[in-house]
């Protein structure tokens, strides 16, 4: 008998009768869309991400101010609204992981755009910081939830650089955790691996104090647009 | 050496006389679990409704392992669409064989791990070792064990027992980091350092699951850290060990965990991290991906009707931190990775009530049933307990004597009599209103309590005189 097989059979030998669990049904949630982009503010500030809500004008001000050197993006993450942005590099032949930071247009901050094209794990090392879009936002737990969608990227690439930027429309945020997982049941059916997270890195560990960014960018910034 | 297998070396009370005179595992232990069990209750109080998740919580796992004949074989095949391989393991030793002959086949002779304790159950980097193959723990907990070659004596903060002062000792002998200081961010740090050279460069991560879901195949990693994204992410070759019973139905299941799981655990709203992957996806992580499904005792626990609610466990350590005998004695005196009230249900029924050291695991409570309140999936422990105790052998006097007082128990008269005689035979065994000695076999109560002394009056007694007293 094969592993599988006996352990099949010893399941089936455990002779518990089949049962299958009611469940709810997901409804949206009756909150008002104020206090649920709000209450995901707070919460996601709880866990000491630095949280800022504006304007679809004012995005790219905002994400101006939160970055400098050489940001990650997906390659798929349009930089056309990003209007004061200079085209992506791309690493150099010789060994240097990327050629110089462009000196910045306009007295912004030098940011320079690298698309994640298939680099190395060496080369994520070299950024700065990583720009992406999220797929939803949980306002129950202050959560963010990647889903390697449009804008966000593989999984490394949000994972390697100390600090990742993420951008939250208003309309993604749902209110409560069944909601998101209602939402991310496409993207689990294609088969794409998803990331929730709840603030930067933390641990407990020793004797119980908190301390935040041991793996993981240790500065995450969450901006709200809406 | 981190793991430490599930065979208890000694029986509980001898282990806890032992760990009972650790002052400072004490002290740690009490300050961590008081801390954690408010921040539990006001983390439990922010949802309206969180009896009903609970009992959501139960229905979905019994639905899960009362379909497991069904469900398993769904996973496989929704892993196996996904390019990933399902492996199938009888029991530890197999496990590790599996996990072994892949790391083996890959020439690796270094892998990093995220925290699981059923590796820790089955002791993978024992067997890894004798294999030539170093298995490096990447938790900081599980490292700090692992360096002082300990035990884990938590589910959820394995290194409890240990403080910073101890902490910065061990990193500085093993590690060689420089640390002036003993502050836990500095100590955080030295680990990162450490362990970032080792998740960009190894090839091969052993992994646990906390869920897998049936319908998609998709495996869940809930964590604080950042560890787990690494070892999930970086590496070309992934191997996950999960227990067979840590299977869902369906993804919208997902919801009901992801809410029960991090409130009971580390009492959050949300942990930092959760990673969920199906298979393997090309140019995002892994090359290959394998699932070791786990029995190693569990269709022995699934076949009891009554012990079958321990396979619910989502492994949250909520039980350990309102155990008053947990928190006493502390994690090592179980003598298994599964420590406190689980454990002494898990314990026992994975290794068969005829072990004799994990037999004693079930009297380890005084049945005060928090456990039972705080368990997210309404595991029933106590009821367990008492199950799992009538099932060990008890002396032909133990019995004798049992029957005696259910006798004298059965009639009411009888009961006054018993109460009566014993009020007189309890003289010279009173001091202070206490007894603290008793002869015999009923010493084995005395032996570590105080029992109070029979009253003059019982309420019976009290409660016909004031009736009577005014001419009812």
């Amino acid at each position: 008998m094969t592993a599988r097989e006996e352990i099949l059979a010893r399941v089936a030998a455990a002779g518990a009768s089949p049962v299958v669990a009611e469940r709810t049904p997901v409804t949206a949630s009756p909150r008002e869309r104020e206090a649920i982009v709000a209450q995901f503010a707070e919460y996601a500030a709880d866990y000491k991400a630095n949280v800022v809500r504006v304007g679809p004008e004012g995005v790219a001000e905002a994400v101006a101010g939160l970055l400098s050197g050489r940001v990650l993006v997906a390659p798929d993450l349009p930089l056309d609204w990003l209007e004061f942005a200079p085209p992506a590099v791309e690493p150099a032949e010789d060994g240097e992981p990327f050629p110089p930071v462009p000196s910045p247009p306009e007295g912004r901050g030098g940011i320079a755009f690298v698309r994640d094209d298939g680099l190395t794990t060496a080369e994520l090392d070299a950024t700065d910081a990583v720009l992406t879009l999220c797929s939803v936002a949980i306002a129950e737990t202050g959560t963010v939830v990647l889903d390697a969608g449009m804008g966000q990227g593989r999984r490394a690439m949000t994972l390697v650089p100390d600090h990742h930027v993420v951008i939250v429309p208003v309309e993604r945020i749902v209110d409560t955790v069944p909601e998101a997982v209602a939402r991310l049941a496409a993207a689990v059916r294609e088969g794409r691996p998803l990331t929730w997270i709840s603030g930067p890195s933390a641990t407990s560990d020793i004797e119980l104090s908190r301390v935040e960014g041991v793996h993981g960018p240790r500065r995450l910034d969450v901006v709200i647009v809406g | 050496m981190s793991g430490g297998g599930v065979h208890p070396a000694r029986p509980f009370r001898e282990a806890a006389q032992d760990t009972l005179a650790d002052a400072q595992m004490r002290r740690n232990l009490r300050h961590a679990t008081t801390t954690i069990r408010e921040k539990r209750k006001r983390a439990v109080a922010e949802l309206p409704d969180w009896e009903a998740l609970r009992v959501a919580g139960a229905a979905i796992k019994d639905e899960a392992l009362s379909r497991l004949g069904e469900l398993l074989p769904q996973l496989e095949e929704a892993v196996a669409k996904a390019g990933g391989t399902v492996h199938w393991a009888r029991d530890a030793e197999e496990a590790c064989g599996i996990v072994a002959k892949i790391a083996q086949a890959h020439g690796a002779w270094e892998v990093v791990k995220v925290k699981s304790i059923a590796t820790d159950e089955i002791e993978l980097n024992q067997a890894l070792e004798a294999k030539g193959i170093h298995a490096v723990e990447t938790d900081l907990a599980e490292l700090i064990c692992q360096l002082g070659e300990d035990r884990p004596s938590h589910i959820l903060v394995p290194a409890i027992h240990r403080n910073r002062a101890e902490v910065r000792d061990l990193f500085r002998a093993k590690l060689g980091a420089d640390l002036p200081t003993d502050e836990p961010a500095a100590l955080a740090g030295a680990a990162r350092a450490y362990l970032r050279e080792k998740f960009l460069t190894t090839k091969v991560a052993v992994s646990g699951a906390n869920f897998a879901v049936a319908e998609t195949g998709t495996v869940g990693v809930v964590e604080s850290e950042g560890n787990g994204r690494m070892c999930l992410t970086l590496p070309e070759v992934l191997i996950t060990v999960m227990g067979i019973e840590k299977i869902l139905p369906r993804w919208e299941d997902v919801a009901t965990f992801l809410r029960l799981l991090p409130r009971s655990s580390t009492a959050e709203r949300m942990n930092p991290y959760t990673s969920m992957w199906t298979g393997v996806r090309k140019g995002d992580g892994p090359r290959e991906f394998h699932l070791v499904l786990l029995d190693a005792g569990r269709t022995d626990v699934l076949a009891d009707p009554v012990g079958r609610q321990t396979l619910r466990c989502i492994r949250c350590s909520a039980c350990l931190n309102v155990c008053p005998v947990y928190e006493r004695a502390g994690g090592h005196a179980y003598g298994s990775v599964y420590p406190g009230p689980i454990g002494a249900i898990l314990t026992p029924q994975l290794l068969g009530m005829h072990d004799d050291h994990a037999n004693t695991l079930p009297y380890a409570s005084s049945l005060c049933g928090a456990c039972y309140d705080v368990c997210p999936v309404r595991i029933d422990i106590p009821e367990v307990l008492i199950y799992l105790r009538g099932k060990t052998g008890h002396a032909l006097s133990e019995r004798a004597a049992m029957k005696a007082v259910a006798w004298a128990m059965g009639d009411p008269g009888r009961f006054r009599l018993a109460i009566r005689l014993a009020r007189r035979g309890q003289g010279p065994l009173v001091h202070d209103g206490t007894i603290r000695w008793l002869p015999g076999m009923l010493g084995g109560w005395t032996s570590v309590r105080d029992a109070p002394a029979l009253p003059n009056r019982s309420f019976r007694e009290l409660w016909k005189e004031r009736k009577e007293g005014r001419g009812e």
